[in-house]
């Protein structure tokens, strides 16, 4: 019975969907508002119906109702009640609603925030975003029907796969849909631009938050899965190049040229151009990156279901990618720039250039992602590039764009002069120049590695050079210094939050610098009672001991680890074995620090639990990747925040 | 016009440094995509290959205290020797696929540097060899040919 509630609620999300869409449209055209109102309540049909949906997909697994296949397939008697949750996501089927349930969601916040604010566009916006939820809606209802029943009913289900049962699981997954659906929002307004010909500023300046929110989540999404990365696979990396982060990879870099190019537009009406493809771009690829995981098209040892699933992303990628070249065609004359660019050597060059890296970083991602399908295609044979393919191209294109972040905020508009060019960066270069020859000095002999830390310091010392600034010139007007700082990132909320995000991003790139030049790691066997030696550390393996969890059994191993600094620790690695698996998956443990972490992993060992081979991994600075996101997060939310202009005097 | 053409300058710069890039990227990192079939006739020494086939049931050894491993990968055909430093990732085994990557050995040893069992939210992993095989060669993208 709830299975049938379950798909009849999906059916009829759709059916109002499709009509909300062109109801809107229509409305769109003839500025008919008994046709707005109407596709408005179909709207907030589709969503109370799709998120209804997904709480009886989370009722029938909470119910363990194995007739459902979906249900049957990902999770199983033993599943703990918290994974069950989030094992309805944990697949194909689920990560569908749970994307649907997403849009549905954006959707209801622009009905209720847009309708009046953005009157001009909001029709076609409204049309727009229920048209992407009618292909959402397909999807479920045809290729990946998530209610479909099982017979014969099984007594037991097949279980989650066990490397999602981790706490990383429940957010994950939420954040990057939450960073991929909320470009719709954007992409909507830009296709409501074009359909009425209203292409300025004026849909910019309300999709800007729109916009960081999307980016926020994205980022946030890439460094959760960074993190489980890290903590779960047990290879101690936390980013591999993979064509599944790839995916989400390619629209953040997109999406951050946008967040930069939108200011040009903004400030001197240049650029409508870039900016709509921009967000053509990137929304397109939040669909792409669906199609390129979902579809199996790309070799990899990622066995993913593959299906029909593929074919409609791909017939709806070329329906939005060919729908937003006519329109763009169509609109070519208003399309024009009316500013133009006055000097080499100014901001808007500075932000040119930042989005012409983004973007030549977003193809070498795409470029290598695709490689294995080009090769074969041009010269029929199968190559593929990798992680150093991927190091190679974009580290130098990395690094130019953080020393971007340092020039871009302060130059000056439309033409440095010299006097501008030395007020602002004779003391951030001199820093970084003292910078590096403290590194030199320190004995870190990576050139890399001391160019990524020089520029960090340097982007660093502008935004110090910036803040001191604006807060001196604060204090003399009479205001002491705390209040005069907290007034600085209130009233220019946005400036300062962009500038907190850079430093989260600095942070970032302390983390992968440091993980990248000086982790260490070994792999040993050891007897009971033998010592290994690593970095300054001691890890002595004391022995085995089994455990038998809810759904699997675990083999533990006991190490006691000491550097001389505290007192000897224990840790215990594991390695799980599941009944529904074939194999035994391992169970990291790691102890975080500022400085570095300890990372074991338990290998192959002896029944008799007097041998087992170790894997110990000094990884350094890896926590401020983790701390640089928790920056960006302060930093999005200043940004955001409701300008406040100040009041005339 | 000067200005132009200070703009057109840059940009053909950063395009050349670009393709430049991505060429000397690709040249240098290519790993291909081979089977055992394939490598054992024409293998070319020092040339990285991905090399993807079942491992053959019995073949395994392993040597705890040095950390040698050693099996053989096959794909019904022919069958090639693979030698490899360390711990097998944890879906590795017997009768199932293996993706290995790594340089051919004039010794007529395949080097493998990395076994590839990787992460995937829907891996299923396989529960015989042949359905292990025929995942395999679908995810290298080749017919399995009988």
């Amino acid at each position: 019975m709830i299975p049938e509630l379950g798909q009849g609620a999906l059916l009829v999300a759709l059916g109002l969907a499709l009509y909300g869409g062109l109801a809107a449209a229509v409305a769109g055209r003839t500025g008919r508002a008994s046709l707005l109102q109407s596709a408005q309540h179909a709207a907030v049909g589709v969503f109370v119906l799709v998120i209804g949906a997904l709480v009886l997909l989370t009722y029938a697994f909470l119910r363990f109702d194995f007739s459902v296949r979906y249900v049957a397939t990902n999770t199983n008697l033993g599943t703990p009640f918290y994974y069950r949750i989030t094992a309805v996501w944990g697949a194909l089927e689920g990560s569908i609603i749970l994307w649907g349930s997403m849009l549905a969601l954006y959707t209801l916040v622009v009905i209720v925030t847009q309708r009046e604010r953005a009157r001009e566009f909001y029709p076609w916006v409204l049309a727009t975003m229920l048209g992407v939820l009618t292909f959402f809606l397909l999807v479920m209802t045809i290729a990946a029907p998530p209610f479909s029943r099982l017979t014969p009913i099984p007594a037991d289900g097949r279980g989650l796969n066990p490397l999602l049962e981790d706490t990383g699981m429940i957010t994950h997954p939420v954040a990057l849909y939450l960073g991929f659906t909320g470009f719709t929002v954007p992409f909507a307004f830009a296709i409501a631009a074009l359909a009425t010909g209203r292409v300025g500023e004026a849909w910019i300046v309300l999709t800007r938050r729109w916009t960081i929110v999307a980016w926020y989540f994205l980022s946030l999404g890439l460094l959760i899965g960074g993190w489980w990365s890290y903590h779960v696979l047990g290879w101690g990396g936390y980013w591999a190049w993979d064509p599944v982060e790839n995916a989400a990879f390619m629209p953040w870099l997109t999406g951050t040229a946008l967040l930069h190019s939108v200011m040009i537009q903004e400030r001197r009406r240049m650029l409508k151009l870039w900016n709509l493809t921009l967000v053509i771009l990137t929304f397109s690829l939040t669909l792409f990156g669906t199609f390129l995981t979902r579809s199996g098209i790309i070799a990899s040892v990622h066995a993913f279901t593959q299906g029909t699933i593929g074919v409609f992303f791909l017939a709806f990628l070329a329906l939005v990618v060919l729908g937003a070249l006519g329109l763009l065609a169509w609109r070519w004359e208003a399309l024009r720039s009316t500013g133009e660019l006055d000097s080499v050597v100014s901001r808007e060059s500075a932000f040119l250039l930042n989005n012409v890296l983004l973007v030549a970083a977003g193809f070498t991602v795409f470029f290598g992602t695709v490689f294995p399908l080009l090769s074969e295609a041009v010269r029929g044979t199968k190559v593929s590039v990798g992680a150093p393919f991927f190091n190679q191209v974009n580290v130098p294109l990395f690094l130019s764009l953080i020393f971007l972040m340092g020039v871009g905020p302060l130059i000056a508009w439309r033409r440095a002069s010299w006097e501008n060019l030395r007020r602002n960066f004779v003391w951030p270069v001199t820093i970084g120049v003292v910078g590096a020859a403290l590194f030199w000095a320190m004995g870190i002999r990576s050139a890399l590695a001391v160019l990524a830390l020089t520029l960090t310091v340097f982007v660093a010392a502008t935004i110090a050079l910036d803040f001191a600034r604006a807060t001196r010139a604060r204090l003399r007007s009479g205001q002491s210094a705390l209040p005069a700082m907290a007034g600085l990132l209130v009233r220019h909320n946005r400036r300062y939050g962009g500038f907190v995000v850079h430093l989260g991003i600095l942070v970032i790139t302390l983390g992968v610098t440091g993980s990248q030049a000086w982790s260490v790691q070994t792999e040993t066997t050891l007897r009971q009672g033998e010592v290994a030696q690593l970095a300054g550390y001691r890890v002595r393996f004391d022995g085995l001991s089994p455990s038998q969890e809810s759904n699997h059994f675990r083999v533990i191993g006991r190490f006691t680890v000491s550097n001389g600094r505290a007192r000897p620790t224990v840790m215990q690695p594991a390695k799980k074995f599941y009944p529904q698996e074939s194999s035994p998956i391992a169970g990291v443990d790691y102890e975080l620090g500022f400085r570095e972490d300890l990372y074991l992993v338990l290998g192959d060992f002896t029944r008799d639990g007097t041998q087992a081979t170790v894997k110990i991994q000094v990884n350094r600075l890896v926590s401020w990747i983790w701390i640089g996101g928790l920056i960006l997060t302060l930093g999005t939310v200043l940004a955001i925040l409701p300008e406040r202009r100040p009041r005339p005097a | 016009m000067s200005k132009r053409i200070k703009f057109v300058a840059g940009g053909a710069v950063i395009a050349l440094a670009l393709a430049y890039m991505i060429y000397a990227g690709v040249t240098q990192s290519a790993v291909y995509f081979v089977t055992p079939s394939e490598i054992q006739a024409a293998p070319v020494a020092g040339k990285s290959y991905r090399l993807g086939g079942l491992v053959t049931r019995g073949s395994v050894k392993w040597e705890p205290r040095t950390l040698d491993l050693t099996f053989t990968l096959t794909d019904g055909k022919a069958t090639v020797p693979v030698r490899h430093k360390g711990t097998a990732p944890d879906l590795f085994g017997e009768g199932r696929g293996a993706v290995v990557e790594g340089r051919w050995n004039s010794d007529g040893y395949f080097n493998a540097t990395l076994i590839l069992a990787k992460h995937s939210e829907e891996y299923k992993a396989p529960h015989d060899g042949e359905a292990g095989y025929k995942e395999l060669m679908k995810s290298l993208g080749k017919k399995t040919g009988s």
